[in-house]
C-alpha cells in the first residue's frame, strides 16, 4: 500500500482538519461527534438537509456542505456508516425548527443509522434513500439498488428547494421524484485500497474489469475482459437507458464520475463516447457535470448517471451553489 | 448477576473480537466489504474502556448501555445490530439474578430486535443464522430441563450453525450484491456471532480445566 498518510488509524481525523482548513469560508468541523456544518445558522424556516455515509467517497458528502446544497454532514469510518451520534449532533446544530431531512444512500448500514438517529431524534425529520446503480438487479432481494453517484444530483437540486424554502414533506417527496428520475452505471478497472486493510480490496488481473462495480469495490455484473472506451460506455448506456424510460425529446443530466483514480482526461473522453450515445437515443443532454463527485477511494473507472430533467429540476440544478466541490450562480 | 461476571462478560467478548478480528476482516473481504473486524474490534475497545461503568449498572442497564456504546462506535450494519441485539436483550432482563430460562427470554427478545432492525431472518446468511439456532437450542435445554452439558450443546449449536452459513446465498448486506458469488464463504456477521456466544459460553460455564 503506497499512500500519502501518517498513522492509518488518524487519517480521517487528520483529512478532515485540513478540508475544514482549507474551506473556513464555507464550513465548520466538529468533534467528538464528528460532522461538518455550514457557517452561519439555518435561516429561521429553512428545512436542514443532513447526509452522511463510509469516508472514502470525497467529495461526497463534506465537499457538498455549503449554500445551496447540504447544510450538514457526517462522514463515517472509511466505507463504513456514521453513527447516530453523529446525526444527532449535526440535526441539533443546523435545525431551525423547520425540521431535518436526511439523504441516506441505500446500504443497510446507512439506512440502519440514520433509522435509530431518527428515532431518538428530538425534532421532525424526514428520509430520502437514494439508490440509482442499474447494475445490480434487485430481484430478491429487497435490499434493492445501492445509491451511488446519483446522490449528488438529488443533494444539489434539494439543496436549492431548500433554500428556496420548500417545506419537508415537499422536500422528502421532490427527492424521490429527483432519485426515481436518476439511474447510474458504474465500471472499475483496478481496486480501490482501503488504508485499514492495507491491500486491494478485490484481485482484478491487468487485462479484466468489473463491470457494474460498487463504489466500495464492490462486485457488479460480472468480471469481463478490458475493452475500449467505447465498448465500455455502450454496455452502461444501454443498462441505464434501458431503465431510465426517458421518451425521444426528453432532456437530461448527463454525469461522469471518476472514481478516484482516473484522469480528467479519461473521464471527458468517456463524455464524449456518453453524449453521443445519449443523443442517439434521443436525448437531449441539457446540463452536464464531470469530475470526481462519488469516488472510491483510489480505484480507477468512472459511473454514468442520467437523470431526466424538467423545468422545475432544470432550475433547482442551475441555481446557486456555493460548496468545496460545487460552486455556480455566484 | 454480579458486577464481576459482567466485567468478565465484557473482558471475555472484547478479548475475543480483538484475536478473531483479522480474521473477521478476512471473511468480510470474501464476501463483503471488508471492515467487519476492524469495526468490531473498535466497538469493543470502547466497552472496554467503560466497562467498570458498565459492570456497576444492573444487568439489564448494563446490556442497553453496552448495546448503545456498540451503535455509537461500530458504525456499518453490525453497529446497529449489535447494538440492537444488547439493548433488547436488556429491556428484557429481569430486575435480580437471571436464570436460565430468563437468559433464554433474553436472548428471544435480542434476536426479535434484529430482526426487525434488520428486515431479516434466518437463511439470509446472516449473524441470525447463528443466533437463531443456538437460541433455539438454549430455550429447548432450558425447556427440558437438561442443563448438563448445556454450554458444549450451545458451543457446538453455533458451531454447526456458522458452518451452515458457508453454504447460503446472501440476501441481506453488502455480500447480498454477489448473489450465488457469496456461496462458499462463512459469513463475516455470523462468525462474530459465534465467537460471541463462544466467549459468554466460556465466562458463565467455564470448562473444569479453567
Amino acid at each position: 500500500m503506497k499512500k500519502l498518510i501518517n498513522d492509518v488509524d488518524a487519517i480521517l481525523a487528520e483529512s478532515l482538519a485540513g478540508f475544514a482548513r482549507a474551506h473556513d469560508d464555507l464550513v465548520s468541523l466538529s468533534e467528538a461527534p464528528v460532522f461538518v456544518r455550514r457557517c452561519g445558522a439555518t435561516p429561521a424556516g429553512q428545512v436542514a438537509l443532513i447526509s452522511g455515509g463510509g469516508s472514502g467517497h470525497e467529495p461526497l458528502h463534506a465537499g457538498f456542505v455549503g449554500q445551496g446544497m447540504l447544510h450538514a454532514a457526517c462522514p463515517g469510518q472509511v466505507f463504513t456508516s456514521p453513527t447516530p451520534d453523529q446525526m444527532l449532533a449535526a440535526a441539533e446544530a443546523v435545525d431551525s425548527g423547520a425540521g431535518v431531512l436526511f439523504i441516506v444512500k441505500n446500504y443497510e448500514g446507512d439506512v440502519m443509522n440514520f433509522e435509530m438517529a431518527a428515532e431518538m431524534a428530538a425534532g421532525a425529520t424526514a428520509r430520502v434513500l437514494t439508490n440509482d446503480d442499474v447494475a445490480v438487479e434487485n430481484s430478491s432481494f429487497t435490499t434493492g439498488r445501492r445509491g451511488v453517484a446519483g446522490t449528488v444530483v438529488v443533494e444539489k437540486m434539494l439543496g436549492a428547494a431548500a433554500e428556496a424554502g420548500m417545506d419537508l414533506a415537499g422536500l422528502q417527496a421532490l427527492g424521490e421524484r429527483v432519485n426515481g428520475a436518476t439511474r447510474s452505471m458504474g465500471c472499475a478497472l483496478t481496486s480501490c485500497t482501503v488504508p485499514a486493510a492495507g491491500g486491494p480490496t478485490f484481485e482484478i488481473g491487468e487485462t479484466e474489469m468489473e463491470m457494474g462495480v460498487g463504489i466500495h469495490g464492490e462486485p457488479g455484473r460480472r468480471r469481463v475482459a478490458l475493452a475500449s472506451a467505447s465498448a465500455i460506455v455502450e454496455e452502461m448506456m444501454a443498462a441505464i437507458l434501458g431503465d431510465l424510460g426517458a421518451g425521444k425529446g426528453e432532456d437530461v443530466l448527463l454525469l461522469v464520475n471518476g472514481f478516484g483514480a482516473t484522469p480528467l482526461m479519461e473521464l471527458y473522453l468517456v463524455y464524449n463516447e456518453a453524449v453521443r450515445r445519449a443523443e442517439g437515443a434521443g436525448l437531449t443532454v441539457a446540463r452536464s457535470l464531470v469530475g470526481n463527485w462519488c469516488t472510491s477511494l483510489d480505484m480507477a473507472g468512472c459511473s454514468l448517471t442520467l437523470t431526466r430533467l424538467d423545468g422545475e429540476t432544470t432550475g433547482l440544478w442551475d441555481a446557486p451553489v456555493h460548496t468545496p466541490a460545487l460552486r455556480w450562480g455566484c | 448477576m454480579s458486577d464481576t461476571l459482567v466485567l468478565r462478560l465484557i473482558e471475555g467478548m472484547a478479548g475475543t473480537i480483538e484475536s478473531h478480528a483479522d480474521q473477521l476482516t478476512r471473511l468480510d473481504q470474501a464476501i463483503g466489504d471488508g471492515d467487519h473486524g476492524i469495526n468490531m474490534a473498535r466497538g469493543f475497545k470502547e466497552l472496554m474502556a467503560q466497562k467498570a461503568t458498565i459492570a456497576a449498572l444492573p444487568l439489564g442497564e448494563a446490556l442497553k448501555k453496552a448495546g448503545m456504546t456498540l451503535v455509537m462506535k461500530v458504525g456499518g450494519a453490525s453497529g446497529p445490530l449489535y447494538g440492537t441485539l444488547f439493548i433488547d436483550m436488556g429491556k428484557a432482563a429481569p430486575a435480580g439474578e437471571p436464570t436460565l430460562a430468563d437468559l433464554s427470554t433474553m436472548l428471544d427478545a435480542g434476536i426479535q430486535g434484529v430482526k426487525a432492525r434488520g428486515k431479516a431472518d434466518v437463511g439470509m446468511k446472516t449473524m441470525l443464522d447463528v443466533l437463531c439456532p443456538v437460541a433455539d437450542t438454549l430455550r429447548s435445554l432450558v425447556d427440558q430441563k437438561e442443563t448438563d452439558g448445556l454450554d458444549e450443546r450451545i458451543i457446538a449449536a453455533a458451531g454447526h450453525a456458522l458452518h451452515r452459513t458457508a453454504d447460503m446465498v446472501a440476501k441481506r448486506g453488502r455480500a447480498s450484491f454477489l448473489g450465488e458469488r457469496s456461496k462458499g464463504h462463512l459469513d463475516p456477521g455470523a462468525c462474530s456471532s459465534a465467537l460471541l456466544i463462544g466467549a459468554v459460553v466460556g465466562v458463565l460455564a467455564p470448562s473444569p480445566s479453567d
